[in-house]
């Protein structure tokens, strides 16, 4: 444990060391939140609730999401710099490199949230809920983004390229914040389509922060779906899930890696 | 003096048939505090004969000891014992030279105090103090393999392994990777390195083992390895319809048998006369009306010791192609 705390630091050295990084980390979600703002967010109907109110959750899912790229691409250039193989020439836990990675990403995502939540107070983001149900809110969001990142502990060690591991990352992670109730509601969506995108763990999520944020939880979905229901414990299956799936191919994977 | 490595009949095959023996039955064993030298071409099986030894890759069957503990039954006590410098620096380019020797300094479980005064005593050895507060990608190409180097000796390993410590240095660079190996090996470390020149296991090691495909094709000293090749070599490329007559030419000059390189209409000879025989050969040719495309003497290169050893060149296509094919690379 000790081990991994080293490489988080590490991690964390390079954002001081080359601060372009974590600026241009926060940039885009920033972006985001203002593009869906002014420029979509005006052509979304949503009667009785501010658009706001019901993006920000929304783009607060689709960043912590987007962990499995920070992730996969981390290790993805360790790999092709032969970091990877150096690590794991030393007396250290064969889960200290990966451990380390997760929870350098997941304090990234602390830095992320907290300037992504200023924008969205100064565009008019107001949480109706308490100040333990919003904090509720956010550790579910870190955590989620955790559970992400060991996916991109897989990808990243298994595709050994860091060009690779960006192309792949996007080709799954951006239909997958897309086909959601993200940003526009599911009943605009053809039929079979909204029971995917009900489905997702991204909606479910989606769904449950702006539970716990003091708003309706889906707007316009097909509301008797189980996940529509309650989305906060389904999305608390998926988090399970995908740890369960995920840490330990990924320690697996890591004992046995070899770079092309 | 013990036996500080002992590789005995490594077996490595990559691919869905097996199609790709990286490692063939290989053996070696490198005396405490010895240098021992693999030569081999790109594909000859060398890196993952280090990965094997340094406990990255499992090979399919033989066995390994290194400072008698069993590489396969106990690899996390052989790290505590080795370094490892591997082909590329393998530091972390964004964090400065002493940021890199701190972080592995601490993996290696030295105390904050400790891991500093490490970092410090090594930046002063390989003369990078002045650059320790730089990031690694302002650090020229030798720089890089020197903290890469000192990364792998914060503990002062038994034994230290380096895999072409200097292929892709320009001739200063590698100068002074030499001088900083030579260094260690006074300090009484086990090394065994992997290069694919002559020159180079001339200079740091006390034993040459030469592989080709995975087994060890040839070991002894420099000299004797030299012998084998036979000194300074002549080679004349000229027009392929010549091939034959310039054979037969510098046979009768040399005395010995010349090999052909027909893919690139080249002649290779033994040239024990040297500048003398290079004369007379010029002369020869010149009476019979050829002028050659390039003339040149050369020294042994690793290629001659192929050619001398297997009577083939090098032939680092072959394994790399279909080792690329099954995406494993030469690893």
């Amino acid at each position: 444990m000790k081990d991994a705390l080293v490489i988080t630091k590490r991690q964390l050295l390079q954002l001081f060391r080359v601060p372009e990084v974590l600026i241009f980390s926060t940039i885009q979600p920033v972006m985001f939140v203002l593009l869906f703002r002014y420029v979509f967010g005006g052509a979304i109907n949503t009667p009785g609730v501010d658009y706001v109110q019901l993006l920000m959750p929304g783009i607060f899912v689709q960043t912590v999401a987007f962990t499995v790229a920070g992730t996969a691409l981390g290790l993805a250039e360790d790999m092709q710099k032969g970091l990877i193989d150096r690590f794991r020439s030393l007396p250290i836990a064969r889960s200290a490199v990966v451990v380390g990675r997760t929870l350098g990403d997941a304090t990234l995502n602390v830095v992320v949230l907290v300037v992504m939540a200023i924008t969205g107070l100064l565009v008019g983001w107001r949480p109706s809920s308490s100040g333990l149900e919003i904090l509720a809110g956010f550790i579910f969001l870190l955590v989620f983004g955790y559970a992400m990142s060991w996916m991109g502990v897989l990808v990243g060690l298994s595709v050994r390229d860091s060009r690779v591991a960006n192309s792949v990352v996007f080709l799954f992670v951006f239909p997958m914040t897309f086909l959601s109730n993200a940003f526009a509601p599911t009943t605009g969506m053809p039929r079979p389509l909204q029971y995917v995108a009900e489905w997702n763990p991204v909606s479910t999520m989606v769904a449950g922060v702006r539970d716990l944020f003091g708003l309706e939880p889906m707007f316009g979905a097909t509301a008797n779906s189980f996940p529509s229901q309650n989305p906060l414990l389904m999305s608390m299956i998926y988090i399970a899930l995908l740890m369960a799936i995920f840490i330990p191919l990924s320690v697996r994977k890591y004992k046995n890696v070899a770079p092309k | 003096m013990s036996a500080s490595i002992i590789a005995e009949n490594l077996v490595k095959t990559y691919g869905t048939n097996n199609e790709v023996r990286a490692l063939d039955g290989l053996s070696l064993t490198v005396k405490e505090g010895t240098v021992l030298s693999l030569l081999g071409p790109n594909g000859s099986g060398k890196t993952t004969t280090v990965r094997v030894l340094s406990t990255l890759l499992r090979p399919d069957s033989g066995r390994a000891t290194v400072a008698g503990i069993d590489v396969l039954k106990n690899p996390q006590q052989v790290r505590e014992i080795i370094g490892l410098s591997g082909q590329y620096a393998a530091v972390d380019e964004t964090l400065t030279g002493w940021d890199n020797l701190i972080m592995f300094g601490r993996l290696y479980h030295l105390s904050s105090r400790g891991a500093k005064a490490r970092a410090d005593e090594l930046l002063e050895k390989f003369s990078l103090t002045d650059a320790a507060k730089r990031p690694i990608k302002t650090y020229s190409g030798g720089m890089r393999r020197r903290l890469d180097l000192a990364a792998s000796l914060i503990v002062k390993p038994k034994v230290l392994f380096l895999d072409e410590p200097t292929t892709g240095l320009d001739p200063r660079g590698r100068q002074e990777m030499w001088e900083v190996i030579n260094e260690l090996v006074k300090g009484g470390v086990t090394l065994l390195l992997t290069t694919q020149y002559l020159e180079e296991a001339d200079q740091l090691a006390d034993e040459i083992v030469v592989i080709d495909r995975g087994h060890v094709i040839a070991k002894g000293t420099s000299d004797s390895l030299k012998k084998d090749v036979g000194g300074e070599r002549l080679e004349i490329s000229v027009p392929i319809e010549q091939l034959g007559e310039v054979r037969r030419i510098v046979e009768r000059i040399t005395q010995s048998s010349a090999s052909e390189d027909v893919g690139v209409h080249k002649i290779s000879v033994a040239a024990p006369g040297g500048t003398a025989t290079l004369i007379e050969t010029l002369r020869e040719l010149d009476t019979a009306g050829i002028h050659p495309l390039d003339i040149a003497l050369k020294r042994p290169s690793l290629d001659d010791v192929f050619l001398a050893l297997t009577g083939h060149i090098a032939e680092e296509d072959v394994e790399t192609s279909s080792a690329a094919k099954t995406k494993r690379g030469k690893r």
